[in-house]
């Protein structure tokens, strides 16, 4: 079984869960003996994300899967500041495509809310893809994500094999109400062109199924997953006298950074000897970082920028609670990044996460005073943190990407059997 | 010769309602929530079961018998939401084919934590079963089954027992069955019954699962089952939560029905009879001793504490919990005092379990929680904030002096 894949994100060059996803998800692949063309556009204005541990070299350990670099400047989410990447990806399968144009970080401010001229990035990268696909042997296409969708058509038109879309996100949840119209209807496009659409979620699948008028049995859902360390991780307290609430991720209007804030003052209203740290960025930083200040609680809360590699290790280790106040969270799999670590978690309900865990708090986003009232509680109380950190370690250990490769490896075998069984 | 001893648990929990950390009043107790699940397990299980055993009870004209268990927190609310039941109870207590058992009050674990509490607890218990229904309880059972070594010794103490009902639990019993009486190693006056947990479970976790490879069971075939203790054993003890009929086996799995044929079934033999926990201690003298230097109770694969205690946050409740004793019956506040007991229902600690939690078992269906944590978090809060209105209070002189003096008791 041969896997033509088209994605945008892959670690190091990340900027969110997407580029998580895609690794864990194909390295799993990998490890099955399913060969993958991975078709990736060329990052190097991409983000150098950290908050996933993954050096560069490592792609050169897959066996079955072959990487494709198409120079282009696919960015998912808008960045406050672009930092350029110094490393170039070493390896020897790595095979680059010319540049069809090159937006570099000064037009990332787009009132659209997406870096650059997305759609003519789009386009360079669908030509692209096709050309590739015209000489490479496969299966089945799978395509993650909104931008690779018109790829994965184009490249099923040509080459008659069939299509699966993977929703890692939707434009409602990226947005809310105020959906991008352009963005929505390629996301609807690539839904109705493709054999089978692969959801995150549960949430995601009745996202889908409410917005984007596809029916129920075209959308299989399978769940995330996260890497593990294997071994319980150590606190070690920033000092003495003060607890840390962590808050990791982008900071935009689906992440809930306002909520967050807003439990926080209250917080800070019963109990003093805690610091809140936000780390990541996003569009909506600057706003956030006013937001506290205008707040009274400015001191309170830290703002460390993007962290990456080490540093990401070192915030879960101070931290005696991870928060997760998404408005909108397809899956979510820094809480479980977090739980691996052994650090409790408090996640909104409003996240597919939230279906598959159990040893979590959970809290609906816009709930600030129940958000408040459970931060309070693992800060206050050593016997829920230790529970729930006990507890929340076994249990994301239990969730590992071989079981959503298989999945997904079931979901190629129907859509295949299928393909062949109408070309007869 | 078998005897079949039934003794029922009739118990249901005063919860109590969401309360934040930024709550300040001083109601904790879900009333809504109390009086909807009261009105609907009456409905489901108390009340036609009530209304079968009086049926047969009459209709067997004395050879039908049966034992309750009725928690305090229960009778209360009983008497505030679903007075017609306590009503049957009473019938059933008239026709004296019923004994009622003694526990404490309020179903709690203070037989761990307090002496003082425990005894009061018992007191308090006896009092209004005579009340209720003019009976003095002469066999006492504990919360959930929990018995070690101590428990003996305080009932000795406490004086009018004859008995104690607990588990029959594999590594108690050794080579030897529940079904016969024993004497606990503690003391020289009581006597053990014993669960017969294979049986007693048969009818209350198992009789609707159709997995099972004796589904359905009939009265007839469970019959058999208990006549096959004859030449091995007297007493056959069927205990089990009275739950099981309509509410937790629900009325379409047959459950009445098999209820109503099962007399006649068992009668059918010659050898058999019903016999309630205090005709047993008479009929049949004790075999042998029981030892039990560590806690058991009838929960779980485990039989033991961990479905309350397995987890540092129901440690750490319990602990606090206990911890104010002191402090609550030195204020002399009754509100105080009876609120304090109310937490101490362990239907609390058991809302904290995490052993199961993932798997969705039976330890779900009976949490009205999302999460053991956040029943944790509800129960410290509601704590806080008792502690908090003791702190208002200024000590009262001694009130009396079993209030004040107590001592832990030391358990293994």
């Amino acid at each position: 079984m041969k896997v033509f894949m088209l994605g945008w994100e892959f670690p190091p060059y990340i900027s969110g869960g997407l580029g998580t996803a895609c690794y864990g998800l194909t390295k799993a692949m990998d490890e099955l003996g399913i060969e993958v063309t991975f078709v990736l556009p060329k990052s190097s204005t991409s983000h150098l994300a950290g908050h996933v541990n993954i050096p560069s070299d490592q792609r050169c350990a897959f066996k079955n899967v072959r990487f494709l670099m198409i120079s282009s400047t696919l960015r998912p989410y808008a960045q406050v500041a672009a930092v350029p990447a110094s490393r170039e990806l070493g390896c020897s399968a790595t095979q680059q495509t010319n540049a069809p144009a090159n937006i570099g970080p000064g037009q990332i401010d787009d009132p659209n809310n997406y870096g650059g001229d997305i759609y003519s990035d789009v386009r360079g990268y669908t030509d692209k893809a096709v050309r590739i696909a015209a000489t490479e042997q496969f299966d089945v296409i799978h395509a993650h994500d909104w931008m690779t969708y018109p790829a994965g058509e184009a490249v099923s038109r040509q080459s008659y094999k069939p299509l699966i879309v993977h929703v890692h996100s939707t434009e409602f949840d990226r947005s809310g109400e105020h959906v991008n119209q352009q963005v929505y209807d390629i996301e609807q496009q690539g839904m109705y062109a493709a054999a089978k659409v692969i959801a995150v979620s549960n949430l995601t699948k009745n996202t889908i199924l409410k917005h984007y008028d596809i029916p129920s049995e075209k959308v299989e859902v399978v769940h995330n997953a996260a890497e593990h360390s294997g071994n319980e991780s150590q606190h070690i307290p920033l000092d003495e006298a003060d607890k840390i609430v962590l808050f990791l991720g982008r900071i935009t209007m689906q992440k809930g950074p306002e909520y967050f804030l807003a439990a926080a003052k209250k917080v800070l209203e019963e109990i003093n000897n805690v610091k809140f740290i936000m780390a990541g960025n996003g569009d909506m930083m600057h706003r956030t970082i006013e937001l506290a200040a205008r707040m009274g609680i400015g001191h309170k809360v830290l703002f460390t920028g993007f962290l990456r590699g080490e540093d990401v290790d070192r915030a879960y280790q101070m931290a005696d609670l991870y928060v997760m106040p998404s408005v909108s969270e397809p899956f979510g799999i820094a809480p479980l990044e977090a739980m691996n670590r052994n650090v409790p978690v408090l996640i909104s309900k409003q996240s597919g996460v939230a279906e598959i865990v159990s040893h979590a708090l959970k809290v609906d986003f816009w709930d600030i005073n129940e958000m408040a009232n459970k931060m309070i509680a693992v800060l206050k109380r050593p016997p829920l943190q230790k529970t729930l950190s006990r507890n929340g370690f076994n249990e994301a250990n239990k969730f590992n990407w071989e079981d959503s490769a298989m999945k997904v490896k079931k979901i190629y075998e129907e859509v295949i059997a299928k393909a062949q069984s109408e070309e007869k | 010769m078998a005897s079949v001893c039934f003794y029922f648990q009739v118990h249901q929990p005063q919860r109590l309602r969401h309360y934040t950390v930024f709550d300040r009043g001083t109601n904790y107790f879900d009333d809504h929530k109390n009086a909807e699940v009261c009105i609907k397990v009456a409905n489901k299980c108390y009340l036609p079961a009530n209304r079968l055993m009086l049926e047969l009870i009459e209709k067997y004209k004395g050879r039908f018998k049966i034992s309750y268990s009725l928690t305090g927190v229960l009778l209360e609310q009983l008497e505030l939401y679903a007075p017609e039941v306590l009503t049957t109870f009473k019938q059933l207590a008239a026709t004296g084919c019923v004994e009622f058992l003694a526990e404490t009050y309020y179903h709690s674990l203070s037989l761990l934590y307090s002496r003082d509490e425990f005894i009061e607890q018992i007191k308090a218990h006896k009092q209004i079963i005579r009340r209720l229904f003019g009976q003095t309880p002469r066999v006492f059972r504990n919360t959930e089954l929990i018995y070690n070594n101590s428990l003996p010794v305080i009932i000795d103490q406490i004086g009018g027992f004859d008995a104690i009902i607990t588990e029959g639990a594999d590594h108690i019993l050794g080579y030897r069955n529940a079904n016969f009486v024993y004497r606990p190693t503690s003391s020289a006056g009581l006597k053990l019954l014993l669960k017969n947990y294979r049986l007693s479970d048969d009818i209350a976790f198992r009789f609707s699962n159709r997995d099972w490879s004796e589904w359905p069971l009939r009265a007839d075939k469970f019959a058999g089952w208990i006549n096959q203790i004859n030449g091995n054993g007297y007493v056959c003890n069927l205990f089990m939560d009275y739950e099981t009929f309509g509410e937790h086996q629900w009325q379409d799995t047959g459950i009445f029905d098999f209820l109503r044929r099962l007399p006649e079934e068992i009668l059918r033999y010659p050898d058999n009879d019903f016999k309630t926990p205090s005709e047993v201690i008479k009929a049949y003298s004790a075999v042998g001793t029981i030892d039990v230097p560590h806690t058991i109770s009838w929960a779980d694969i485990e039989r033991d504490l961990s479905a309350w205690r397995g987890n540092p946050m129901q440690e750490n409740a319990l602990t606090e919990l206990y911890r104010l004793e002191d402090k609550v019956k030195q204020t002399g506040d009754l509100d105080i005092i009876a609120d304090w007991r109310k937490l101490q229902t362990s239907d609390h600690f058991y809302y904290m379990c995490t052993k199961y939690f993932a798997d969705g078992d039976v330890h779900k269906y009976f949490n009205h929680y999302d999460s053991p944590y956040d029943a944790y978090i509800n129960f410290m809060n509601v704590l806080d904030n008792l502690n908090y209105r003791c702190s208002k209070i200024p000590a009262q002189p001694e009130v009396e002096s079993s209030h004040t003096a107590h001592q832990q008791m030391a358990v293994v």
